[in-house]
Order: structure tokens, then C-alpha cells, then sequence
């Protein structure tokens, strides 16, 4: 789950790291109330979205006093941000941050993750702050700094030190280091986080350490121990058709093609999705029904899929081990009767009773397609989607 | 011959009383498993569906003598599952679980790594060797005994695999479900090192996914020390990047992980990589002929 900026800062802040003084705020009017609180200075005023490369956007922009600070938030509440993350069609902005301008004299890069190979978190750091931490690791991986924690013994104070003197920090930034450093980790830990990333940290005039920004993901599966966090999911920030399979269990993520695939296991939904694309066609979705899929869990999805208006369309891919091929095509007859699905749906289906389940699909009297092979199924459901 | 699991194995069901637990227990029992009891906290002392339950495995282990375990326990309480099962000092822990934090599966891997056991997955669906025995959810009757190891992040793909190589009358010797999380117990290489033991292991069918570099990892082992043919496929040729696919581990962040660079990394060690994972099957085939 991922969660905006002003949130991650507030929860870092919380384990004791430096942020700027901001407040977030939803209408541009609230925006002035906001600058003054700060002091009426220079003030930064950031759109709030779950995707990076806001700035290159236009969503940050840089101003003086209240007044200019509502007016900043009244051109970027509402407009539709695109970035190199958020895809073409971009994300309307909802909410501005408005924080306190800082003079920056250095800007650095702090990253944890997990590391699956080692199976330790590590913190990496690199003096070249404020750019794609992917294009420094590309182009000079030799300026990324990392120490990888032990579960047990966690940071220790050699690993901050030795990744302060990495950065250049010196007298007393290399404590506000250790401190900041420490403090993220407490954060990652405590929160089951799966990426903390501030970028840029930086060290300003003054010469003290404050995170300028800061992004933070969870693990979903630890979402269940963390009620607080789970509270700061914003689905305005999803996609809807996302949403609205995420009430059933149901693991579905959007494309742009025009095939709508719907398939039990996520290796198996991967899979199908590339042999449509061997095929010549394009995957409207990943859809991933899970082993033991029901009458009601198909009806669903079919619900879902059908929702999405590309779709031309549908291959059922089924290795039915748990799940019965008769289940699975009792399933598929009532939803297709029931939501009355007029597009061409192409059936493969191997496994238990996967003779009678091809049975009942033909004697349904339904436009249903069998295949009993996956690229079988792939080619025709490719040219039936023309 | 077979790697794991066979019919000597005596396997314990953690979490028998359950609905999974219950079903899957009599699976493998029916497949000729020699399933000898469960555990169920709290439950010690009773029998369920004919089997003894006890309160801790390392009672059942001490009564049974079982020397494999496969867990079928909720999230989260699945980690200290394994935990126990590991205190017991079982050989074998399979556990199906999918869902577990992976922060709690990182403290648990730094205790596993120091013990006597190995640990399949999570998030996986178990093992198998054919006509011998299983561990876990992999439907039995599409396996026949046979020349080829199987080792795989994915299930329903797995069962793709097992049921092209049993209809080509190649068949399996053992199948195993490594799991779809970031931190998982056996990765591809122990699976690679064990079938690499196995005389009756001819050939490997490796299936991986976006995200992580354990494919490259795999690739780099094989090429430097793997002699069998080994056919490989990595699902997520289409998968877009920073969208977690399904699996919590397969996902494609910071241009990393994709199946391009792992597909390129595996067929640069020699492996037989295929693009559709209709073509495993003919893929082993040929491998075996050559």
C-alpha cells in the first residue's frame, strides 16, 4: 500500500526524524490560512499524489506569502498531474502540501528496502540526492552507499557512521546521521514498511540534516497489525474497477488491451496474459481468481471484467486442481446468463472433471469457445477480439 | 529415487483441524502419504478425521516420529509455525501459508538458516514426488511417475507443467512449489543442488517470475555447475512495471526484476528458455533427445 507524502513525513517525524513544518490542505483558501501559519515566508506548496516526478510535472511550485501560496494551490488542486509514473492520463490532484521553504545546500538520497538476496533490510545512501535513485545506481553505482541491517542486533552505530562519512557529513551532522538513520529504520520496523525512501535529504544552509521529502509503501500482508496505517489508504488514487475487486478477494489489475483474461493462481494469470500477447493480441487485465474460487467469486469477476468497456473479448484459463471444471463451468454459464455478457469468451480448462465441465459449457446453448490448449485458446481469442 | 519427500516420509499436518489443513490431509493420505497426525493448539489428546492430534509438534514428533511437517495455519500466526517446527528439529517444513508479513518471515529465516531444517516456501503449493508422496495442495492424479524435477515459483503453473510432461509420457520424479514471496525458505539453486543428486532426475523444468534476481542467481549456478538439461520459463513477459502481480514477491521496481534481463540471464547459462508456457513440455522433450 502506498500512502501520500505529508503522511509518510508525519509517521517519520513520529520515530524522531527532521521534517519541514507543513500542513496539508484540500481548498486553495485553507492554503493562505496555511503560509501564514509559517510565518508568511517563502513557502513551497506541493501536490499530493501517490506517484513520483511531481515537480517535472508542475505540481511543486516554489512562492512568497499567503497569498501567492492559495493562489499556487488553486492552479494545482484539481489539475490533472502527469509524471513519468503516473502514466498518459495522469492523476487529478486532490490535495497540496504547504510547507515551510528551506535553503538547501545539499541534497542527498536515504533508501531502506528489503534485500531478498541477503533477506536483511538495507539502508542506502547517496550523496547525489534529488534525481532518479535508479539513474545514479545505473550510471555511477559506485556513489550508492549500503549497510545491510541484522534482524536481530538492528542499525548499529558503526553502520550510521560508516554511511555519514560516505556522504561527506562532518562534526555534528554525523550524529543528526546516526539519529535520522536509526530513526527511519524504528519507522520501517514498527510499521512493516516495505520502501522508505527520502529523497532528497538535505543539508541545509544552517547545516542541519531535514527530510525534504518522503515516500513510504507497506506490505500489504502486515496491513492486518497496523489498523492506523490501513486508515491512510486513499482510493481516489486507484484505479476503480482495483478497488472494487479488492472488496472480493479478487487480484485484479487494469490494462490497456482488449482481451479480458480471467485465470486461478497468479503465476498461471502472468503466463496467460504473455501467451495472449505471443498471440498478437493485447491483455485487458491480470485477473487472478485464487485456488479455490466459488460460483459467487466468478460471478464477480465477471462482473468486473466486463466493467472495463475495451474489453472485445474473454479467455477463461482454468488448471483446475482444487477447483472442479464443473464447478468452474456451472460458474461461468450462471454469470454469463445472469449479467447477460454479450462479447465471445474462449474456455480452456484442464484438471478435475474437465470432461464433464466441457460438456455442460457446449450443451448451454451460450457463445462459449473451447480450447484445450493455452495457445489454442490464445489464438483464437485474438481473432475474436478483432 | 526422488529428492524431499517419498514413501518413507512421515508427515504431520500443522493446523489438521482446519478446513485446508482437514481436506489436504486426506489428499495426501489417498495419494499413499503416510500421513501419521496433526497439530492443533489446544486440541492435543483427540483424534480427528482417525488421526492423534497433539498440542505441540514437538509432541507429535516425539510419538510419531514424523520427520516432515507441512503448515496449513492462518497468516498470522503461520510464522511462529514454522518456528515450532523448527524447535522440533524436522527435517522438512512445507508451508503453504500465503500471506505472511515479510518482516516476520525475515526473523524467522535467520533462525532456519542455523537449524536442521529446510523450509519449503511460504506462499507455495508444497511438494510432491510422483506416485510416492506429497506435502501440500499439488493435485496427485496429474502426476506420473517419471525422468523430469520440477522446481517453480508459481502453482497452477507448476500443474501446467506436470500435466504437459505426464502427457507426453515424460512424467516427474519430485515437484516443488519454492513460493511467490520476496523470502522464501528453498530458493531455485537448493532445489537445483538436490535434483542435481538425483540419478533419477534427467532433466529440470524451471519456472520463474518478475521481481528479485533469484533467476539470475539460478542462472549463474547453473551455468558454472549444473550438468542436466534444465528448460525454463519466466511468467510476466507483459507485466507492467511497479504493480505487484499477484504474487507479494513479483513485481518489476526500478526497471529491475523483469522477465527480459532473467529470461536473457538463463538462456546466456543454457537453459532451454521458452516464451509460451505451452511449449515446456515439447521443450524437455527435445532437451532429452539432444
Amino acid at each position: 500500500m502506498k500512502i501520500h507524502e505529508y503522511q509518510a513525513k508525519a509517521i517519520l517525524a513520529r520515530h524522531g526524524v527532521p521534517v519541514p513544518q507543513g500542513e496539508v490542505v484540500f481548498a486553495a483558501a485553507d492554503a493562505d490560512v496555511a503560509a501564514k501559519q509559517l510565518g508568511g515566508g517563502v513557502v513551497v506548496v506541493k501536490a499530493q499524489i501517490h506517484a513520483g516526478g511531481r515537480g517535472k510535472g508542475g505540481g511543486v511550485k516554489v512562492v512568497k506569502g499567503p497569498e501567492e501560496a492559495a493562489r499556487a494551490a488553486a492552479e494545482i488542486i484539481g489539475m490533472r498531474l502527469v509524471t513519468y509514473q503516473t502514466g498518459p492520463s495522469g492523476q487529478v490532484v486532490q490535495r497540496v502540501l504547504v510547507e515551510q521553504g528551506v535553503k538547501i545546500k545539499r541534497e542527498l538520497y536515504l533508501g531502506i528496502v528489503i534485500d531478498r538476496s541477503t533477506e536483511k533490510p538495507v539502508l542506502m545512501v547517496s550523496p547525489d540526492g534529488g534525481v532518479e535513485i535508479e539513474k545514479v545506481a545505473e550510471q555511477t553505482p559506485e556513489r550508492i552507499f549500503k549497510e545491510y541491517i541484522h534482524p536481530g542486533i538492528g542499525l548499529a552505530s558503526y553502520q550510521t557512521r560508516k554511511l555519514a562519512f560516505a556522504l561527506g557529513l562532518e562534526g555534528n551532522q554525523i550524529s543528526q546521521a546516526a539519529k535520522l538513520m536509526t530513526a527511519v529504520y524504528e519507522a520501517f520496523k514498527n510499521t512493516d514498511a516495505s520502501l522508505i525512501e527520502i529523497n532528497p535529504l538535505i543539508v541545509t544552509e544552517e547545516g542541519n540534516l531535514l527530510a525534504l521529502d518522503a515516500k513510504m509503501n507497506f506490505d500489504d500482508n502486515a496491513l492486518y497489525r497496523h489498523p492506523d496505517i490501513k486508515e491512510l489508504r486513499d482510493v481516489s488514487e486507484e484505479e476503480p474497477l482495483e478497488v472494487e475487486a479488492s472488496k472480493f478477494s479478487l487480484n485484479y489489475i487494469k490494462l490497456d488491451g482488449t482481451i479480458g483474461c480471467m485465470v486461478n493462481g497468479a503465476g498461471l494469470a502472468m503466463a496467460t496474459m504473455d501467451i495472449i500477447k505471443l498471440a498478437g493480441g493485447e491483455p485487458a487485465n491480470f485477473l487472478d481468481v485464487g485456488g479455490g474460487a466459488n460460483a459467487e467469486q466468478i460471478r464477480n469477476a465477471f462482473r468486473i471484467l466486463m466493467s472495463d468497456k475495451n474489453v472485445k473479448a474473454v479467455l477463461i484459463n482454468i488448471f483446475g486442481g482444487i477447483l472442479r471444471c464443473d464447478v468452474l463451468a456451472e460458474g461461468v454459464i450462471a454469470a454469463v446468463t445472469d449479467l447477460g455478457v454479450k462479447v465471445p469468451i474462449v474456455i480452456r480448462m484442464e484438471g478435475t472433471n474437465v470432461e464433464q465441465g466441457k460438456q455442460m459449457l457446449r450443451q448451454s446453448g451460450l457463445n462459449f469457445t473451447t480450447a484445450d490448449t493455452m495457445s489454442e485458446a490464445a489464438e483464437r481469442v485474438v481473432a475474436l477480439a478483432r | 529415487m526422488a529428492v524431499l519427500i517419498d514413501r518413507n516420509t512421515r508427515l504431520i499436518v500443522q493446523g489438521i483441524t482446519g478446513r485446508e489443513g482437514t481436506f489436504h490431509a486426506k489428499q495426501a493420505a489417498a495419494y499413499g502419504t503416510k500421513v501419521v497426525g496433526g497439530v492443533t493448539p489446544g486440541k492435543g489428546g483427540t483424534t480427528h478425521e482417525g488421526w492423534p492430534v497433539f498440542n505441540t509438534v514437538a509432541d507429535a514428533v516425539r510419538t510419531t516420529g514424523a520427520n516432515a511437517t507441512v503448515i496449513f495455519v492462518p497468516p498470522p500466526f503461520a510464522a511462529d509455525a514454522i518456528l515450532e517446527a523448527v524447535d522440533a528439529e524436522l527435517p522438512l517444513a512445507v508451508c503453504i501459508t500465503e500471506g505472511i508479513p515479510t518482516l516476520d518471515m525475515m526473523r524467522v529465516l535467520t533462525v532456519v538458516r542455523r537449524s536442521k531444517t529446510r523450509l519449503i516456501g511460504p506462499n507455495c503449493p508444497g511438494l510432491i514426488t510422483a506416485g510416492q508422496a506429497k506435502a501440500g495442495i499439488i493435485p496427485g492424479h496429474i502426476c506420473k511417475e517419471g525422468r523430469v524435477g520440477i522446481v517453480s515459483k508459481s502453482g497452477t503453473l507448476t500443474y501446467e507443467a506436470i500435466h504437459q510432461l505426464t502427457k507426453l509420457g515424460l512424467g516427474q520424479t519430485t515437484c516443488i512449489g519454492i513460493g511467490g514471496d520476496p523470502l522464501i525458505g528453498t530458493s531455485f539453486i537448493d532445489a537445483l543442488t538436490l535434483f542435481a543428486a538425483d540419478p533419477a532426475t534427467e532433466a529440470v523444468v524451471m519456472i520463474g517470475e518478475i521481481g528479485g534476481n533469484a533467476e539470475q542467481e539460478a542462472a549463474a549456478f547453473i551455468s558454472q555447475s549444473f550438468k542436466k538439461p534444465v528448460v525454463g520459463f519466466i511468467a510476466g513477459q507483459t507485466a507492467p512495471p511497479g504493480r505487484r502481480m499477484g504474487h507479494a514477491g513479483a513485481i518489476i521496481s526500478g526497471g529491475k526484476g523483469t522477465a527480459a534481463e532473467k529470461m536473457e540471464a538463463l538462456s546466456k547459462a543454457g537453459v532451454h528458455v521458452v516464451k509460451s508456457p505451452a511449449d515446456l513440455g515439447a521443450a524437455v522433450k527435445s532437451a532429452l533427445r539432444a
